[in-house]
């Protein structure tokens, strides 16, 4: 039902994300930088990102709370302009994109956001909030057509066409995170960037959610970027999962791979931080240390302070992202040299 | 089916002619939670605020319908009496019945010039309220959503106009306008004159407010919601954020009128206002305040009281709706 209009040899990646980059200027205002002689601040939320995601797939990124994973989500939906590197969408590079081409794009991405509370606009009916899109993008004309449109979306999220007339804090925050799903679906997009969107819910109200976006990815061939810091949700949403650290990937691979034989350091600590029944009396990687100030990042790999295995080059060297012959790719040294342990997990 | 489609059709975006029944059922219901609602309870538990309702509804209505209800006409020469100057109020022994309040130095009733007076003071308090209510949103708007310099441009010239006195700035403006328009047009032109050199001191109370809250909605997430399906700025600013940051504003505004009517007064009892030939309430004190030592003393006191009790009761009304709209307060 997507793109009719695009040439008919498609490419199967719908988004490339290249060596992306977002700093953001935190230091104080200039007066008083200059009495207390400090430097400019600058903070790397994201530094130096790649990653693909073709059609129909869900690719998770995963991390602790300040890795910029957010951001990310942000860069992809153009909330932000990237510092560095590039961002294609079906092809196209969206910093170049201009006025009428541009307008096209968006139409062809949505995002739902983390707090289905504040996601709403609280003085607007459920209605003009879901019905918004479809008017911003020309689909559309005020009539019977539209509210109807509205309550057929309105349907697919599970909600009742007579919801229209109410306003957001008529609803419970599952539903909320409902009418946000029906807002980012009433353009026809392909794209959906999700920026935590469970996280705010309760647990059955966030099998609930994810069934929903499963059931919609499965009906319209719906592409997701899922960011959460949740690895439940991940295992059960992905088919590929990103992990984050510090503004840079670690590890990406399927998420059989991620979850079975977990090979970044990092990503054995968050698996053996899943709180599991069968586990219990094993031996555990600890989660040790924390999270370094993102303003002075450490030397070399992100991770060495915290890292068991760190050596002199991973203090010196900046790991790149090499392909591992179990599959999809890891940013280390101690994997490249083969002295990591692999651990094998039971599915 | 067809009931499903016709109720959908009240959602506001429908935008067309007629009496839309959905839209009707909209209103009686959305009258209906106001009576359900925190703010009509704590209204009805609060007789002051009933009463201050009350006195300022006598005002307004006497004002709005000064012309129909006065007992005289004081504008009308060929009623004016000149013998029946400086007669005291009715209940006194020297007082005529037909004058309830007295009359002034040329016979003309206290009472229907204070009805004509407020008249002017209303209109003049409530539109300065609006221009300096339309300005200060918009300014406010701008300087929170954009921010970066043109923020810091908009806060510094309110910060500049803050620390002149609101009186100081109307008085300035007033003698700019006398000099550039000339003596002899002044008159035709000063309420508009006044009405602007009230609204250019009060501008900045709303752009801070709105700033302030604007800063707050900027970051929610249904902002970026917009953001992201590529609404311009102005729309957002206007559409989403706006409605958000309306509450405080409203307050603001009713304790604005009380305000505006005072340095209205002032200014007019400090002859730089309106006319004699239209006079509002600062100017009927000013007149009356000469003949206060002389033993006259219901012409000034009586428009001085209508003043008083016409701005402590709006200031009443705005101080409740601050405390009735606050959400921790309630």
């Amino acid at each position: 039902m997507t793109g009719q209009t695009m040439p008919i040899e498609k490419s199967n990646i719908l988004l490339e994300v290249r060596d992306v980059a977002k700093e953001f200027d935190v230091s104080k205002p200039w007066l008083n930088r200059v009495i207390e002689r400090q430097e400019r601040q600058i903070l790397k939320a994201v530094d130096g990102v790649s990653f693909t995601i073709n059609r129909g797939e869900t690719l998770s990124l995963v991390g602790e709370s300040g890795c910029g994973k957010s951001t990310v989500a942000r860069l992809v939906c153009g909330l932000y302009t990237p510092s560095r590197g590039s961002i294609h969408f079906d092809g196209m590079d969206m910093a170049k994109a201009e006025g009428d081409v541009l307008r096209k794009l968006r139409a062809r991405f949505q995002m739902i956001f983390q707090d289905p509370y504040a996601s709403l606009n609280p003085r607007w009916r459920v209605g003009k909030i879901i019905a918004e899109p479809i008017l911003v993008h020309g689909l559309g004309k005020p009539g019977d057509a539209l509210n109807e449109r509205v309550g057929e979306l309105l349907t697919q999220v599970g909600l009742s066409p007579l919801d229209a007339e109410k306003f957001p804090h008529e609803f419970s925050g599952g539903q909320r995170q409902r009418v946000s799903i029906a807002r980012a679906l009433s353009s026809n997009p392909e794209f959906l960037v999700c920026d935590e969107p469970t996280s705010a819910l309760d647990v059955s109200v966030q099998a609930q959610i994810l069934n929903l976006m499963k059931d919609l990815q499965r009906e319209f061939g719906l592409t997701y970027l899922f960011i959460s810091h949740n690895l439940a949700v991940v295992s059960h949403i992905s088919n590929r999962v990103g992990v984050m650290y510090l503004g840079r990937l670690v590890e990406v691979a399927d998420t059989k791979r991620i979850f079975t034989m977990p090979l970044h350091p990092y990503t054995q600590m968050l698996q053996s931080a899943i709180p599991d029944l069968k586990m219990t009396g094993k031996q555990r990687t600890p989660v040790a240390g924390e999270v370094p100030n993102p303003l002075t990042p450490p030397t070399g790999c992100a991770f060495h302070p915290r890292c068991p295995h760190a050596n002199e080059r991973c203090k010196r060297e900046r790991p790149e992202m090499i392909d591992h012959p179990g599959g999809g790719q890891v940013a280390c040294h101690g994997v490249e040299e083969k002295r990591i342990n692999i651990i094998k997990l039971a599915a | 089916m067809s009931s499903i489609t016709s109720l959908i059709q009240g959602c506001a975006l429908t935008a067309r002619g007629g009496i839309d029944m959905v839209a009707l059922v909209n209103v009686v219901d959305s009258f209906r939670r106001f009576f359900d609602g925190d703010v009509w309870y704590s209204f009805r538990r609060n007789p002051l605020v009933i009463l201050a309702t009350l006195a300022a509804l006598v005002g307004i209505i006497g004002a709005a319908f000064a012309p129909w209800i006065a007992p005289h006409n004081p504008f009308d020469l060929k009623t004016l009496n000149l013998l029946d100057a400086f007669s005291p109020p009715a209940w006194t022994e020297l007082g005529k019945p037909q004058f309830w309040l007295g009359t002034d130095d040329q016979g003309r009733d206290v009472l229907s010039t204070i009805m004509h007076g407020s008249r002017v003071s209303l209109v003049v308090g409530i539109c300065a309220v609006f221009l300096s209510m339309v300005v200060g949103i918009t300014l406010g708007l701008i300087s929170g959503y954009v921010g970066g310099s043109v923020d810091a441009f908009i806060m510094r010239v309110a910060d500049i106009q803050l620390s002149f006195p609101a009186i100081l700035i109307a008085l300035l403006i007033d003698g700019v306008a006398r000099a550039v328009i000339g003596k002899e047009h002044h008159d035709q032109v000063a309420v508009y004159v006044l009405i602007f050199a009230i609204a250019a001191s009060g501008w900045v109370q709303y752009a801070r407010t709105v700033r302030g809250s604007t800063l707050v909605e900027r970051n929610k997430e249904y902002v970026q919601a917009a953001q992201v399906i590529g609404r311009r700025s102005l729309a957002i600013m206007f559409s989403h954020v706006l409605p958000n940051v309306m509450g405080p504003v409203f307050v603001l505004a009713t304790l604005h009128v009380g305000t505006a009517i005072i340095t209205e007064a002032t200014l007019s009892f400090l002859g730089v206002g309106v006319p004699p030939t239209q006079p509002s309430l600062g100017t009927l004190i000013r007149v009356g305040n000469d003949f206060l030592f002389s033993g006259e003393w219901w012409i000034t006191v009586f428009p001085g009281l209508a003043l008083v009790i016409l701005v402590l009761s709006i200031n009443i009304i705005g101080d409740w709706l601050r405390d009735a709209l606050n959400p921790k307060l309630r």
